[in-house]
């Protein structure tokens, strides 16, 4: 509907030379108007949440003009860091994300590996098979995942349901699929003439992964790392299922279900929760843009 | 195998000893790889492939005797007919009214949010790409902000934006005289926030994945049009559609797959309410199974994505196999 507005004007301008540029310059202004509207869209609830969290509770509950803060203070974002359970919450996100991180690097590298360049019986199957687990969603495995921790309980003694460490176990199911899919792709861009240069002048397998493979793939890896991390950083439902103690929650399902209590909802601080659990992931992307894209893109373009 | 032959004199022990049997297949190729393989496939088996199958097994169980007879109408049945009668909860998952309309909603939210993602994606990709390439990488990264952020992190803000007293849309809305909207409270106001919200998550993914399409397309191909005379619509419809063909229809079956099996935003916008009139396969499978300790018909309601799931996955598969035989 839109962009039907600017090409319109062809017909008319057809006849004079120069049409083209001009044409250009109305689509690249309106273009623009339309940007401006749409990232308007996207940055309006990130903006909402750190307008809210400058605000008092009794500014927010005197109902005056939401989108603006008449009395900015920082008492949110000073109540949430000295409350030692979000510094907990913080802390279990921290630790389960960047263990998850590294366990699926020491599963996915490896295997993508020796799936892209060293055949076995069933290599294939088994590359089809690692991206066919990567679709299978979450939300169809949080119950027969809980009964078999539960079931797991009443065999062996050991309590795997609410303890935090329960999601390194879960999270890499959602991690080393992508991750290994990515990585294949990534090895096999990967000239042959290389390793088997190397093999030649005596390297091991072993050998050539390390000192090869790792260091040329690189960039793959930076973006799997990313996407480990921001898939263990934001994961809600496996952790809203099998944690409940206050104290072995992760951050976002630290802040919903502690935070909004009953009717009560103190959303200056529930809003400065939510950025500064969104900032963790908000951070690596802005340092890392060029990397996050292209680990978003190489799920489905690549292989 | 070559490498086994010239690790070997590189190794400490004499050259004259034969190497056992055992240390010659762990050297071999296919060895090695399928060890480096093993956590990997360990993983998939028993915390993917076991728990799919498990699922199958505990939806044909009962949580409690007493509840058989009820759920499936079968007292009239001898008991031991009745108990073991396997997919019952099934049965009685068919009887009950809010099942249909979880059904329902799930394609509804599904069909809804994934077109307008694609559209909205669609558009957006071709502003980015109409202006110039220093400029786009500013935008890019302004716009694909919604899908950075946590989703369960962002939906507390839109929640906050719904917020039934203190809605920063209604206060924005009361100066053009539009009265109050019940975001959350009214069963299809509460549908479309839930949509809403999530094509605010989604259509950036699709952004970026169209924006990369984009970029792929000759520029020669819309010069060549733009000399036969077609118009803005000719070129998108007999040029950008078909070279963007694959890319659309994996981004659309990831998207499904995706947005059909999404838990978070109902979960924290609405938890289902207003009277299950939002709930998902996912957040009522959830509230059944997990809240209401209910493990076995938890599982057979969400066992009913999987028929969905799978026609994307196959569409998906077929797809990726096609363009590994192109390549």
């Amino acid at each position: 509907m839109t962009d039907a507005a600017l090409p319109r004007t062809t017909p008319a301008r057809n006849v004079r030379y120069g049409s083209m540029k001009a044409n250009r310059e109305w689509a690249l202004r309106w273009s623009y108007v339309f940007l401006v509207i749409f990232a308007a869209f996207s940055l309006l609830p990130p903006l909402y949440m750190f307008i809210t969290s400058l605000k008092t509770s009794a500014e927010i509950s005197a109902a005056t003009n939401p989108w603006w803060v008449f009395t900015p203070t920082l008492s949110n974002y000073v109540a949430l860091l000295t409350q030692p359970q979000f510094l907990v919450f913080f802390r279990n996100s921290a630790v389960v994300s960047v263990l998850v991180v590294i366990i699926t690097m020491l599963i996915s590298i490896p295997a993508a590996f020796a799936l892209s360049r060293m055949r076995f019986w069933g290599s294939a199957t088994l590359a089809t098979g690692v991206f066919l687990t990567y679709l299978v969603p979450d939300t169809l495995l949080f119950i027969p995942l809980f009964k078999m921790f539960a079931t797991f309980h009443e065999w062996t003694g050991i309590q795997l349901l609410n303890r935090w460490w329960v999601l390194l176990i879960v999270y890499p199911t959602l991690t080393v699929p992508f991750c290994t899919w990515i990585m294949i792709g990534y090895f096999a861009s990967i000239p042959k003439e290389l390793d088997e240069a190397a093999i030649i002048d005596g390297a091991s397998w072993v050998q050539v992964l390390t000192r090869i493979f790792i260091p040329v793939a690189l960039p793959g890896i930076i973006a799997a790392t990313i996407f480990a991390f921001t898939v263990s950083w934001a994961q809600f439902l496996y952790p809203l299922a099998f944690t409940t103690s206050v104290d072995q929650l992760v951050l976002p399902v630290g802040i919903i279900t502690t935070l909004i209590k009953g009717d009560v909802f103190n959303w200056g601080q529930i809003m400065t929760g939510a950025l500064l659990g969104a900032l963790p992931p908000l951070i690596i992307y802005a340092f890392l843009m060029d990397y996050y894209i292209a680990g978003l893109t190489a799920g489905a373009t690549k292989g | 195998m070559a490498d086994a032959v010239l690790t070997h004199p590189a190794r400490p022990r004499a050259p004259a000893a034969k190497p056992s049997a055992l240390m010659r297949f762990l050297k071999r190729k296919s060895t090695v790889a399928f060890l480096m393989a093993l956590p990997l496939i360990l993983l998939i088996a028993t915390l993917v492939v076991y728990p799919a199958f498990y699922a199958i097994y505990l939806s044909t169980l009962r949580k409690s005797m007493a509840s058989v007879a009820w759920m499936r109408n079968c007292s009239w049945l001898p008991d031991a007919i009745c108990t073991r009668i396997p997919f019952g909860n099934i049965q009685f998952l068919f009887t009950r009214e809010t099942f249909w309309m979880v059904v329902w909603q799930s394609c509804l939210f599904a069909i809804t949010a994934v077109i307008f993602k694609a559209l909205l994606g669609f558009i957006v990709a071709h502003f980015v790409h109409n202006i110039p390439d220093k400029g786009q990488r500013k935008w890019r990264g302004m716009l694909l902000i919604p899908w950075v952020i946590p989703p369960a992190m962002s939906t507390l803000a839109w929640l906050w934006l719904f917020d039934p007293s203190y809605s920063a849309f209604n206060y924005t809305l009361s100066f053009f005289g539009i009265g109050p909207i019940p975001w959350t409270g009214n069963a299809n106001w509460a549908r479309f926030s839930v949509i809403l919200v999530n094509i605010w998550v989604g259509a950036p993914f699709f952004m970026i994945m169209y924006l990369a399409a984009l970029k792929s397309v000759p520029d020669q191909l819309y010069e060549a049009a733009a000399i036969d005379g077609a118009n803005w619509w000719q070129r998108i419809w007999y040029i950008t559609l078909p070279m963007m063909r694959n890319i659309i229809a994996i981004t659309a079956l990831f998207s499904t797959i995706v947005t059909f099996a999404n838990f978070d935003i109902v979960r924290v916008l609405t938890a289902g309410g207003p009277i299950d009139k939002t709930h998902l396969f996912a957040t009522w499978a959830f509230k059944i199974g997990i809240e209401g300790s209910d493990i076995p018909l938890g599982a057979s309601v969400s066992l009913f994505m999987v028929p969905i799931l799978m026609v994307a996955a196959i569409f998906i598969l077929r797809d990726i196999n096609q363009r590994g035989n192109e390549a």
